[in-house]
């Protein structure tokens, strides 16, 4: 299944509820273009919510790069929740966990926000 | 495991890639290994098949990615072949060093050397063969990295 997304804001913090893959092509696009039309409206405070992603190439894993970088550099902040088992084993072993700002709590991720 | 070969001649695209994961799955689940060896060599498969379609042939539709299984008793055996100018392999990054960690790209082949027990790459100026093998009860079982 290809990467779905739906949007939900709480206490001013974009919350991305992503399900599906994050791969080369669509699923990979997908992701860029939401986190380009969030910061496009002044949206800084970004989470990805990634608990129903069940898989994530290389590709998959730049995009979320890209993302970070891209919000960092616009001043705001993106931050991973709920990742599974598999995403956040491959974000172990490519050295990106502690890159990341990595939640399992929504309510605390969204009190981490600045 | 039976000793099986089977053999693909697939095109330059993105349902290449997406192909090769799945039939990759699906031999390896055939194959006795179990669910996360699976889904590493699916992952390898995968990550194997976007370098070739994208870096080796670059959608060239004139040029085939070779793609071939091979089940021994004591391994299964992956070959993926493009047409392409052959991988520099002196510009390979190494993905976790510290300039690299923000790179949006380069991490394909960590991936792969990751999740399989041996890797042999073979550029030419005819293409780039790659070759992943991964033991039946092999010695990374869960895989290297992964295991740490």
């Amino acid at each position: 299944m290809n990467l779905k997304t739906s949007l939900r804001q709480v206490d001013g913090v974009n919350i991305v509820d992503c399900s599906g893959r994050i791969t080369l092509g669509e699923g990979s696009i997908v992701l860029r273009d939401i986190v380009k039309d969030l910061l496009g409206k002044g949206n800084k405070k970004i989470l990805l919510n990634l608990g129903d992603v069940n898989y994530i190439d290389s590709s998959g894993i730049g995009e979320l790069v890209s993302a970070f970088t891209t919000v960092k550099n616009q001043g705001g902040e993106l931050k991973l929740l709920n990742l599974t088992k598999k995403v956040h084993d491959l974000l172990q072993i490519t050295k990106l966990y502690t890159v990341f700002d990595v939640r399992d709590d929504e309510a605390s991720a969204i009190k981490a926000f600045r | 495991m039976a000793g099986d070969r089977f053999s693909y001649k697939l095109d330059s695209t993105l349902d290449t890639v997406d192909s090769a994961e799945q039939t990759a799955s699906r031999i390896a689940s055939e194959s006795g290994f179990g669910d996360d060896e699976v889904m590493q060599i699916a992952m390898a498969v995968r990550e194997a098949a976007v370098n070739a379609v994208l870096h080796g042939n670059a959608y060239d539709p004139e040029k085939k990615v070779d793609l071939e299984f091979e089940r021994t008793p004591k391994a299964l055996v992956i070959t993926i072949r493009d047409q392409g100018k052959g991988m520099d392999m002196a510009k390979i990054p190494d993905p976790l060093a510290p300039e690299n960690l923000l790179k949006t790209s380069g991490r394909g082949i960590f991936l792969i050397r990751s999740f399989m027990d041996s890797v042999e790459i073979h550029p030419s100026q005819s293409g780039t063969e790659i070759k992943l093998i991964k033991h039946v009860h092999g010695p990374s079982e869960g895989g290297k990295e992964a295991s740490q």
